[in-house]
């Protein structure tokens, strides 16, 4: 069943240079393919870590793309540079001490009431989160909208680089899901109860006993356990 | 119209699993029995094939069973020359260093820093950024037994059951006892965890688990704790050093751990910290594609914690043991071997092979479901040939649908639909194609239940440690692992430091393995390798020193 596969070369573009390469890659492999042993812009390679935002062109297009390295296909013309590292405004606070108040997310980043609605951070986003909405929503102190829409956020920064009103939105988003997380989500009751039946350590008996217990003995509780069903 | 990813066959194939999809939606089958998983073990688990395994020459675990891939990086010299080091400058002191900018580091910081350490005297090290991280990328959950139906100690024996017996007890207990009690710190950080109205978080299955312990942030539930942690560390001040691998372990001149030579991956010098507890936090060896598989990790997985921990003296244990994740994506060829999460078989997904036939129990531990599914392709010859001739099997993804309803894979696999969607696989609609990948090394530096290791001062804590897990990792204890011993090790470290003198700084342990090497004739390339290396062989022979330019 297996057939060999030529793929046809197309035409890259990197730090001004032109290079043929397989059509099938990614970026991030057809960097590699040209010899490069990657040390910047390269991470999970699987989508979810951010650390190979890349701008790109294709001829004959005035428009300036955006995508991950590792996700994106090369294209006939594209000319291409990476940003490994988004230089971005991100404030300090102590999470304790704060306030899941309408005017929490402009008190820390108040640069996003300078937000024109222009929509390019979220054509810039490779993740394809609304973030534009998500920035007007902590402008109007929706913190629970801000934090819904930005959940898929991978801290690429490619929308805070595209940003004519220099917001640094993925900081913004973090901001907002975290004063979501602690102060808005309802609390798992049943959690707080086991941590104190755990520090009180009423289980630590019966994990004794297990450990003290013969692989037979053990291995026959382990057998006889029964499923929880789904 | 858009172009279908699927080559004829395939689709043929796929249409034969849409013909069963209803029959086996209300179909289930048994999970094996013991002797039934010792047999798939024995005959298709790729830790048995004798001859992809060696016994350690020298060195503290000399005659511990490794993979051939091991072997090599481990029994040869380092890349460091001890000699070219001048120990007298050093650039940073610190009470903590830690090594490695994962889930496990952050941890170790936070918690040195609310048991009294002051940022100051904390240093995170990491080759890439502060979370770029295998933690990062754990999709699934985080196991913790918290409903009133589970108790630890059923979290106990499926750990330790599932880890073949071979975990050691007080870190299997460690681990599940303070399981509780790291999810509930992660819900006050904020993170957002998939919650029911009244606030209890959803729970469900992993391969091997007899309750529903997994919590999970839709598929994302690594990059929340990452994000989250990272946050935190950034909050407070805690200082990281980035694209800055550690390369080797100092010794002071009493044998004790005392920080480590790390390397300036732009200017290309070497750094020496000075550090009074040293936590290697580095992860794994995904990145070093064990028997060729392809792998889930990180790019930065490439075993340097073990190997320098080796060369200071530090015991590795259970090294013979490696975890093949069942499903990882056997196509479109350019996302072969990442992470199709177990979450998609705990919400009802079912392997199926290429005439549309259920033939195992969807959610054995994963040894045994890699094995099952090794046998279905390789034994039995009923898997689907890629055309780049990888082999794979489907996972019935729409079935998810089939008994959940419309909606339900976006809502709880939104990273994983984006994924095979960039390639044109639209796993609402159709099953994926998965093979088992590498995913996890189960083994790795000994340590207590207090992450401490066998040599003084130096801890660990995460994926680069062996012993919690036994011989295989049960979902979702991952991201539990590097919590709650991340957590210990920051505590233990933060307790001892203030009793640590430090004696005169030396790099002899290296020296002293490297003879070791000698004595050995050794041939292998030198380690850490820090990358992977995936140009192509054509570009080595041309490349000139560089050295000149620097």
């Amino acid at each position: 069943m297996v057939t060999e596969i030529k793929h046809e070369l197309v035409k890259i573009i990197v730090a001004n240079t032109e290079y043929a390469v397989p059509s099938n890659l990614t970026i991030m492999k057809a960097l590699e393919y040209l010899g490069w042993r990657l040390d910047r812009g390269v991470g999970c390679r699987a989508g979810f870590c951010g650390a190979c935002s890349t701008i790109y062109r294709l001829q004959g297009d005035h428009k300036l793309y955006t995508g991950l390295a590792c996700a994106t296909m090369v294209e006939n013309g594209m000319l291409i540079a990476q940003i490994p590292i988004s230089p971005a405004n991100k404030k300090q606070y102590n999470i304790e001490a704060l306030k899941a108040e309408p005017n929490t997310m402009l008190e820390y980043y108040p640069e996003i009431a300078k937000c024109i609605s222009c929509n390019t951070c979220t054509k810039a986003c490779p993740m394809d989160i609304e973030v534009m909405d998500y920035v007007q929503a902590a402008l109007r102190g929706d913190i629970t909208q801000a934090a819904l829409l930005s959940f898929d956020c991978i801290m690429c920064g490619l929308c805070a680089t595209r940003c004519p009103a220099e917001i640094s939105q993925f900081n913004v988003g973090i901001l907002a899901r975290r004063l979501y997380g602690r102060y808005i989500a309802p609390k798992y009751k049943q959690l707080d109860k086991r941590v104190k039946e755990v520090e009180k350590g009423i289980y630590d008996a019966e994990i004794d006993k297990m450990i003290k217990a013969e692989k037979k003995q053990i291995t026959k509780l382990y057998n006889a356990r029964v499923r929880e069903k789904d | 119209m858009t172009v279908d990813p699927y080559p004829d066959y395939m689709r043929e194939s796929i249409n034969k699993v849409e013909k069963t999809r209803d029959k086996r939606a209300k179909e289930t089958i048994d999970q094996c029995s013991p002797d039934e998983i010792t047999d798939v073990l024995n005959n298709f688990h790729p830790d048995f094939i004798k001859e992809q395994k060696t016994k350690l020459r020298f060195g503290v675990s000399k005659g511990e069973v490794v993979p051939l891939e091991v072997a090599k990086i481990v029994e040869t010299k380092s890349v460091l020359n001890p000699k070219a080091i001048d120990l007298k400058k050093i650039d940073f002191d610190t009470d903590i260093l830690i090594v490695g900018g994962g889930g496990a580091g952050a941890n170790a910081a936070l918690w040195a820093l609310k048991s009294g350490v002051k940022p100051e005297n904390i240093l995170i090290v990491t080759k890439l950024r502060m979370g770029d991280s295998n933690t990062t990328m754990a999709q699934g959950g985080i196991q913790a037994a918290v409903r009133s139906v589970d108790s630890p100690a059923i979290h106990y024996l499926d750990a330790y059951g599932g880890g073949h017996y071979e975990n050691d007890p007080p870190l299997v207990k460690r681990l599940v006892r303070d399981a509780p009690l790291v999810l509930k710190w992660y819900e006050e950080l904020g993170m957002m965890f998939d919650k029911f109205d009244d606030g209890t978080m959803d729970a469900i299955h992993g391969g091997g688990t007899s309750r529903k312990r997994m919590h999970f942030a839709k598929d994302f539930t690594g990059a929340e704790i990452m994000k989250t942690l990272r946050d935190e560390v950034f909050n407070n001040n805690i200082k990281v050093l980035e694209f800055s691998p550690a390369i080797e372990l100092i010794k002071d001149e009493n044998g004790q751990v005392a920080g480590a030579v790390l390397l300036n991956l732009d200017s290309k010098e070497y750094i020496v910290v000075r550090a009074k507890a040293t936590i290697l936090t580095t992860g794994g060896f995904g990145r070093l594609h064990i028997q060729g598989f392809p792998t889930t990790n990180h790019y930065g997985a490439t075993f340097d914690g073990c190997i320098m921990g080796y060369r200071a003296g530090a015991p590795l244990k259970l090294m013979k043991s490696v975890q093949y994740h069942p499903t990882g994506a056997a196509f479109p060829e350019q996302i072969v071997g990442l992470l199709v999460t177990e979450k998609v078989r705990g919400k009802g997904a079912q392997v199926v092979n290429k005439n549309g036939e259920q033939f195992c129990f969807p959610l054995e531990t994963r040894d045994v479901e890699a094995s099952l599914l090794i046998r279905e392709c390789v034994g039995k010859n009923n898997g689907i040939v890629t055309p780049t001739g990888q082999p794979g099997l489907w996972l019935d993804s729409p079935l998810i649908e089939v008994i959940h309803g419309e909606g339900t894979i976006e809502k709880n696999f939104a990273a994983m639909v984006k994924q095979f969607g960039r390639f044109g696989v639209d796993m609402i609609q159709d099953p994926i194609l998965i093979y088992p990948t590498l995913h996890y090394q189960n083994g790795g530096l000994a340590i207590n239940e207090n992450a401490e290791t066998k040599i003084k001062n130096l801890y660990a804590a995460g994926e680069v440690h062996g012993g919690a897990h036994g011989s295989n990792r049960l979902m979702g204890n991952s991201l539990l692992g590097i919590s709650v011993f991340g957590r210990a090790a920051g505590i233990s470290a933060a307790k001892k430091v203030g009793k640590v003198t430090l004696g005169k700084l030396t790099l002899a342990h290296v020296g002293q393995y490297n003879a070791l090497c000698d004595e050995h004739k050794v041939k292998n390339p030198p380690s850490p390798i820090i990358f992977p290396d995936y140009t192509e062989a054509k570009h080595k022979d041309r490349i000139l020193p560089t050295d000149f330019l620097i």
